[in-house]
């Protein structure tokens, strides 16, 4: 089913620095909140988005991309959905980077495959050096 | 004679202060609202020096103001309980909300082997268990 703009407008977030993801676990709390998401819920997404703009700040070049927020619907649900862009080196092996204990930084290798299992859908693409994209939705239950 | 005194943490000239308070021989720091990874680190150094400065006995982390807990803040409160114990003082953290707890288990930050309770009465019951163990272990 596809999922469609339930507003016009999204909220833009700018992912460049530790003060920005702070900025972005406001927003996600700011527009799962609007969108009705109950406590458990808005916690989970603000979660995964919280891993994933750390991403961008870790891996992306110059540490900087973007977070974009919506309000969305699919045929009666609503929820949120986030994106989260950079033109980094992107991703070369999406299927391991989605494995638990994976990690190129020496790190917990959580991000990605946790949030995953906090939110409805996620899709990463990464089409080599144009950088990497990751869509997450939350939905109202 | 009062055993509660407030000590303030933060280095001077930042205008921020992290208050950790100190009620008898045990520590309690409140972990509160939106922290950026910055103050984060600097609670946890500022925790660890004032254990060692005061030789308390205990030390107890209040999360029950955090609304969401990521994996970094995670990591730090489970390394500042780690560095704690190193240095003969056992820490519990209290009060992590449950939204946050299941968000936690899910996303698959370890946190299982953490001496936790429900608030920080429980936590001050937990911590007088875990130095009579170490006791009767010495
Ligand atoms: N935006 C991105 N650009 C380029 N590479 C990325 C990006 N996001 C993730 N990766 C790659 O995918 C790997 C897995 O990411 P994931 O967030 O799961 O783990 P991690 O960041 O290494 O560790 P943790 O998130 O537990 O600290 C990373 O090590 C990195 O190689
Ligand atoms: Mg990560």
């Amino acid at each position: 089913m596809a999922i469609e703009l339930a507003e016009p407008t999204a909220v833009v977030v700018a992912v460049a620095s530790e003060a920005d993801l702070v900025h972005a676990r406001q927003t996600l709390r700011a527009e799962a909140v609007r969108a009705g998401l109950g406590l458990v819920d808005q916690t989970k997404l603000i979660t995964a988005g919280s891993e994933l703009a750390r991403n961008i700040l870790t891996y992306a070049t110059g540490s900087r991309g973007e977070l974009r927020v919506e309000q969305v619907r699919s045929r009666e649900r609503v929820g949120v959905r986030a994106t989260f862009s950079d033109e980094g080196p992107g991703i070369e092996d999406l299927d391991a980077a989605m494995t638990d204990g994976f990690s190129t930084s020496g790190s917990l290798g959580l991000g990605l495959p946790g949030s995953k299992r906090l939110v409805d859908e996620m899709t990463v693409s990464s089409a080599g050096a144009s950088g990497t994209t990751v869509v997450i939705v939350k939905w109202r239950r | 004679m009062s055993h509660f005194d407030r000590v303030p943490a933060g280095s001077p000239g930042t205008g921020e202060i992290i208050p950790i308070m100190r009620i008898g021989d045990t520590l309690l720091v409140a972990l509160q609202g939106e922290l950026d990874d910055t103050t984060v680190v600097r609670i946890e150094e500022q925790l660890t020096m004032e254990v060692a400065r005061t030789h308390a006995k205990g030390t107890l982390i209040d999360v029950s103001g955090l609304g969401v807990v990521d994996s970094f803040i995670a990591r730090v409160i489970a390394r500042v309980v780690a560095m704690v114990r190193l240095l003969g003082s056992p820490a519990v953290v209290v009060g992590i909300q449950p939204a946050v707890a299941v968000t936690l288990v899910e996303l698959g930050v370890p946190m299982g082997h953490l001496d936790t309770a429900l608030n920080a009465e429980q936590g001050m019951a937990l911590l007088r268990r875990l130095r009579a163990d170490g006791n009767r272990a010495r």
